[in-house]
């Protein structure tokens, strides 16, 4: 590890102003456990790192305005020992359940989350998060692309958001508040993220001197009916390899609207907009969430070696619509 | 890079050290405090070989820094054994073979220490959970779980008799 100078503010605005205008300036440190992971590998070298865990109203989770508030260091074992806050959003649940590492819930936050960098192995193997040969070409198409992603892969980029919470996130149409230099922005989970187009573009719209401090479930969330569906290679301590998260908002068993958003399966969390289309008005049955399921993989593109999250997704929809309305 | 005077407490015990920021928990353990029972396995917050508690919570020590940890109780493997006696974790361990060659059973150790904090009547679904992310090359995990689950019952049995003789 890069050696590095530390900071511990205890208030967000101590944090921020010790932020940098670059990347390469200063890190956010939360739970740690992909940071110090990428620095560790020389990925990511700040000459600052500034620790948010002693801020200590950036922790827990509360009721407002009838809605949810988390304060983005809010752990996973601190919703796992204590789930009543997430009692009308079991999608939520579905996805801090499948964090299975004790180690990592411990440690892992719920703005950590959302902010951690890809697991595409070219990037954590130093190839940059565009994974380009030395001619500028990437290495993903005509590589081990098993785990990149089959939408939203035109180009340049191909891994996958790795992010649990931000499908349920997206489909439940939670906002986050960030705070800058200039003060605080509250925007849609779903415009956290982007698909980078060149090499120098995050795949996150937060800028270095910003820190993402609170994520905001609005009071109409809770009479969505909810839930997510992952699929995993092993039974635990891994990612998913196809995400399904599902928000309905019903008229007795009709669906009058419906949001649904993969992960894992895109560079960010993917709105599978012909699953919702083919729901909205429909009766919700095992053959209308079958049908939805098909939907949902319209325009999806397989790379050489990863057809068969097409078929993941067909079924992780198929299963997070059934457990939604079960 | 320049050294910075901080100060951790391990164990039960505050030390007072100069290390640089970029020193992890495990290094400063296992190097500036001797405690080489918490092990480097994978490096890259795998295999759970460094696991040891933050307050009650098992965590990495090999994505920790040091300094962050400063206001924290940390336990290492050292510390589970009190006043010579070991902890009813490291007991069931060492009699139903739940150590091989050794090399991830400290961090077993602090990950069922956890566990059985919270939950003294585990059944072997929530010990597999809970150890999901402690790798272990040796046992084939068989006896780490009839370990766990026998230390589960040595605990449960000292508390009931702790309550009989405080009644």
């Amino acid at each position: 590890m890069r050696p590095f100078e530390y900071g511990n503010p205890s208030t967000v605005k101590q944090a921020i102003s010790l932020l940098g205008s670059d990347w390469e300036q200063a890190a956010v440190l939360a739970g740690g456990t992909d940071l110090i992971s990428l620095m560790k590998d020389y990925i990511d070298t700040p000459k600052r790192v500034v620790n948010i865990k002693s801020i200590s109203a950036l922790r827990g989770a509360s009721e407002v305005n009838g809605g949810l508030r988390l304060g983005a260091t809010t752990t996973f074992e601190d919703l796992f020992e204590n789930p009543a806050p997430l009692r009308d959003f079991p999608s939520l649940r579905a996805a801090i359940d499948g964090i299975y590492s004790a180690q990592m819930r411990s440690m892992g936050t719920v703005g950590g989350d959302l902010l951690q960098r890809p697991r595409c192995w070219y990037y954590r193997n130093g190839f940059g998060l565009l994974a380009l040969d030395s001619k500028g070409q990437s290495l993903v198409p005509h590589g081990d692309n098993r785990y990149h992603a089959i939408f939203g892969n035109a180009g340049p980029a191909y891994f996958v958001s790795p992010s649990s919470l931000a499908p349920p996130l997206v489909a439940l149409g939670a906002t986050l508040r960030i705070q800058g230099p200039k003060g605080e922005r509250e925007l849609p989970v779903a415009e956290l993220f982007r698909i980078p187009r060149h090499t120098g573009e995050r795949e996150h719209t937060i800028q270095p001197k910003e820190i993402l401090t609170e994520i905001l479930l609005p009071a109409s969330a809770r009479r969505l009916r909810n839930a997510t569906y992952e699929v995993r290679e092993r039974h635990f301590m891994d990612w998913p390899l196809a995400t399904a998260s599902v928000a309905l908002r019903m008229e007795g068993r009709r669906v009058r609207q419906a949001r649904v958003v993969l992960g894992q399966v895109a560079p960010i969390p993917w709105r599978a907009e012909g699953a919702e289309r083919e729901l909205a008005g429909k009766t919700l049955d095992e053959a209308v969430a079958t049908r939805a399921g098909e939907a949902a993989t319209v325009g999806a593109h397989p790379l050489s070696k990863n057809g068969y999250k097409v078929q993941l997704v067909r079924v992780a929809v198929k299963r997070a619509l059934l457990a939604a309305i079960a | 890079m320049t050294k910075e005077l901080i100060r951790l407490k391990v164990n039960g015990e505050t030390h007072e050290l100069a290390i640089a920021p970029n020193k992890l928990l495990l290094d400063v353990l296992r190097e500036d405090l001797g405690l080489t029972g918490s092990k480097r396995g994978c490096d890259d917050s795998s295999c759970g070989c460094c696991t040891v508690l933050i307050d009650g919570m098992p965590m990495l020590s090999c994505v920790a820094l040091a300094t962050s940890y400063q206001d924290a109780e940390i336990t290492t493997v050292e510390g589970l054994a009190r006043d010579g006696e070991l902890d009813p974790v490291q007991e069931a361990f060492m009699s139903w073979g739940g150590a091989q060659c050794g090399f991830c059973t400290p961090g077993f150790l602090m990950t069922t220490h956890a566990l059985l904090e919270k939950n003294p009547d585990p059944t072997l679904d929530q010990v597999r959970e809970a150890l999901a992310s402690n790798i272990c090359r040796c046992t084939g995990y068989t006896q780490i779980y009839e370990s766990v689950l026998a230390a589960a019952q040595k605990i449960r049995e000292k508390r009931k008799n702790e309550i009989a003789i405080s009644k």
